[in-house]
């Protein structure tokens, strides 16, 4: 089955209706096992056992970017290839990212409390995941903000184009804003040299978190079809109480002018 | 290049006619950056360490809120249709438009810096290094926002909404500008970096600006 | 498995991802009704798709 065949909706329903299960299954084997190995996995010498924060901190937070990513490759789908499903699936991935995002704030600060005593420092990457989460709310807004779903995604995809150009810079920014007014005191969260202890629980949760993402993306994805469908039927069915009327039978006595249509 | 010319001619002269609305944008700037010594008290010491911040936000938000002007009459009278329509690349009028936005709103800001630095009790070389990251600056936030501009059209929603979604994507100009000023005023830092950065965010505006206003608008008026 | 002077912190961050990840299914789960519970009030009041193929059909 390949890119073509999932432009039709309902290939795409069946093939989401086949493989929703198997990826439920596998999401819950894995965060169990994740959930596991990061019970076990033992205390950092410097942070003691809030490192364990970090098995779900990281995995949020590589969420946070990936959905980006994948919105943005929806919306070179949606202006480029006018794919039918690239803009079913740049909205129904934007509220989960947004989630996503929130939760590796909400996490990271959680974290920071112990190491600096404060909920919230302006911390280079607390800051740019701060400022990605209010352009995953932006989005979110405009979204909500237009009617007619095929325009408010050419809009959108145009926005996510240009927030994954900016993305980089911003974070850049950022990053150069801290050393400024901040010498580095600041904890360094992760870091490249962990231990083999703590990076298998972190990559099993990070590829648990990834196909939770999938699982709830798609399952949302269908959910938008399904949105869509409810849309233009009732388009129909309003035009035809429209039409019924203007034909003189009377929106009341519609049911035979409802069977012509039906046919 | 001439019907680009007569562009930018036709918008500047449009911008600074009665019902323009133009300058009105340098009389929002100047009460923003009058409002500030009454929140935080008129310590002259306090308001010169925070002037180039202030006169920073003061013309990021000048600065955005004039855009949403920049399609929308053109789109109510139905030129801008003529614009798309047109044989000159949709690129590059939206790049000559946004020239004629920054000749007529930008530069009156930029002049108007120096009277306000006054207020707020900066001395001159402080005031002209805020003027020269002004103008520097505010290119790149006009040309930003002339993405949010071209969604507002296409969308028919002004306001509030486009301000959301900009204002993040300046972020790195205000950073970069307000450090460059203090690197004048304060900063054990030299001068020649953060300044640079901030004509690289320009250029690269320069490219990606018109590129997003031009596709927002190709794929959203139909 | 101790976890330490800030076991609150641990237990709060991993309880808030459970919430939030739980909302999300919900979210999902219901949502999924509503529309499937529109579309047949829809065909049962006689609107069909053009293709004449059922709407909640998802197979």
């Amino acid at each position: 089955m390949s890119l073509i065949d999932l432009a039709n909706p309902s290939r795409f329903l069946a093939l989401t209706a086949r493989v929703l299960p198997w990826l439920a299954a596998a999401t819950v084997i894995l965060l169990a096992l994740g959930l596991y190995q990061a019970s076990l996995a033992p205390d950092d010498y410097q942070q003691g056992a809030t490192v364990k924060i970090m098995f779900i901190h990281v995995p949020n937070a590589w969420l946070s970017m990936l959905v980006w990513g994948v919105m943005s490759v929806a919306s070179l789908g949606t202006l480029v290839w006018r794919h039918p499903l690239a803009d079913v699936a740049a909205k129904a991935a934007a509220p989960i990212g947004a989630s996503f995002t929130f939760l590796a704030l909400l996490t990271g600060s959680l974290w920071g409390r112990p190491m600096w005593g404060t909920y919230w420092e302006w911390d280079a990457r607390l800051t740019s995941v701060l400022i990605l989460f209010l352009m995953y709310l932006g989005l979110m807004a405009l979204w909500r903000a237009v009617e007619d779903p095929s325009r408010a995604a050419r809009a959108a995809a145009v926005l996510t184009l240009v927030g994954a150009i900016n993305l980089p810079i911003i974070k850049f920014s950022v990053d150069w804003w801290n050393t400024l007014h901040q010498p580095a005191s600041v904890m360094r969260m992760g870091g490249s040299t962990l231990d083999k202890s703590f990076l298998i629980p972190l990559l099993v949760m990070a590829t648990a978190f990834t196909l939770l993402f999938l699982t709830l993306h798609l399952a949302a994805m269908r959910n938008e079809i399904l949105r869509r469908r409810v849309r233009s039927l009732q388009m129909m069915q309003a035009s035809r109480i429209a039409f019924s009327s203007e034909a003189g039978t009377g929106s009341r006595d519609g049911s035979a002018s409802r069977e012509i249509g039906a046919t | 290049m001439t019907a680009l010319g007569a562009l930018i001619r036709r918008d500047v002269r449009i911008a600074l006619r009665v019902g323009g609305g133009a300058l009105i944008g340098v009389l929002f700037f100047l009460t923003v950056v009058v409002l500030m010594p009454f929140a935080v008290g008129p310590d002259l010491n306090l308001l010169s360490r925070l002037g180039p911040a202030i006169l920073w936000l003061g013309a990021l938000l000048a600065s955005l809120l004039t855009l949403d002007r920049l399609f929308m009459a053109d789109h109510d009278d139905g030129s801008l249709d003529l614009i798309t329509m047109s044989r000159t690349p949709l690129e590059l009028a939206c790049a000559a438009k946004a020239l004629a936005h920054w000749l007529a709103a930008g530069l009156p800001l930029i002049v108007a810096t120096p009277v306000l630095g006054l207020l707020l009790n900066l001395d001159m070389v402080a005031t002209g290094a805020v003027a020269l990251t002004l103008l520097a600056g505010t290119p790149a936030l006009t040309f930003t926002g002339m993405i949010g501009a071209a969604l507002a059209v296409t969308l028919h929603r002004g306001g509030l909404l486009m301000a959301v979604l900009v204002l993040p994507l300046s972020i790195p100009v205000l950073i970069f500008g307000v450090a460059a000023s203090n690197a004048v005023i304060v900063g054990p830092t030299p001068f020649g970096a953060p300044f640079s950065i901030l004509c690289a965010l320009s250029l690269v505006s320069f490219v990606i600006g018109p590129l997003a206003a031009a596709a927002s608008l190709r794929h959203g008026l139909d | 498995m101790s976890l330490g002077p800030y076991a609150s912190f641990i237990l709060t961050s991993y309880l808030a991802v459970a919430a939030v990840v739980a909302i999300l299914i919900v979210w999902v789960v219901i949502d999924h009704r509503t529309q499937q519970q529109r579309l047949r009030e829809l065909e049962e009041s006689g609107i069909t798709r053009r293709s004449g193929k059922s709407a909640t059909d998802t197979r």
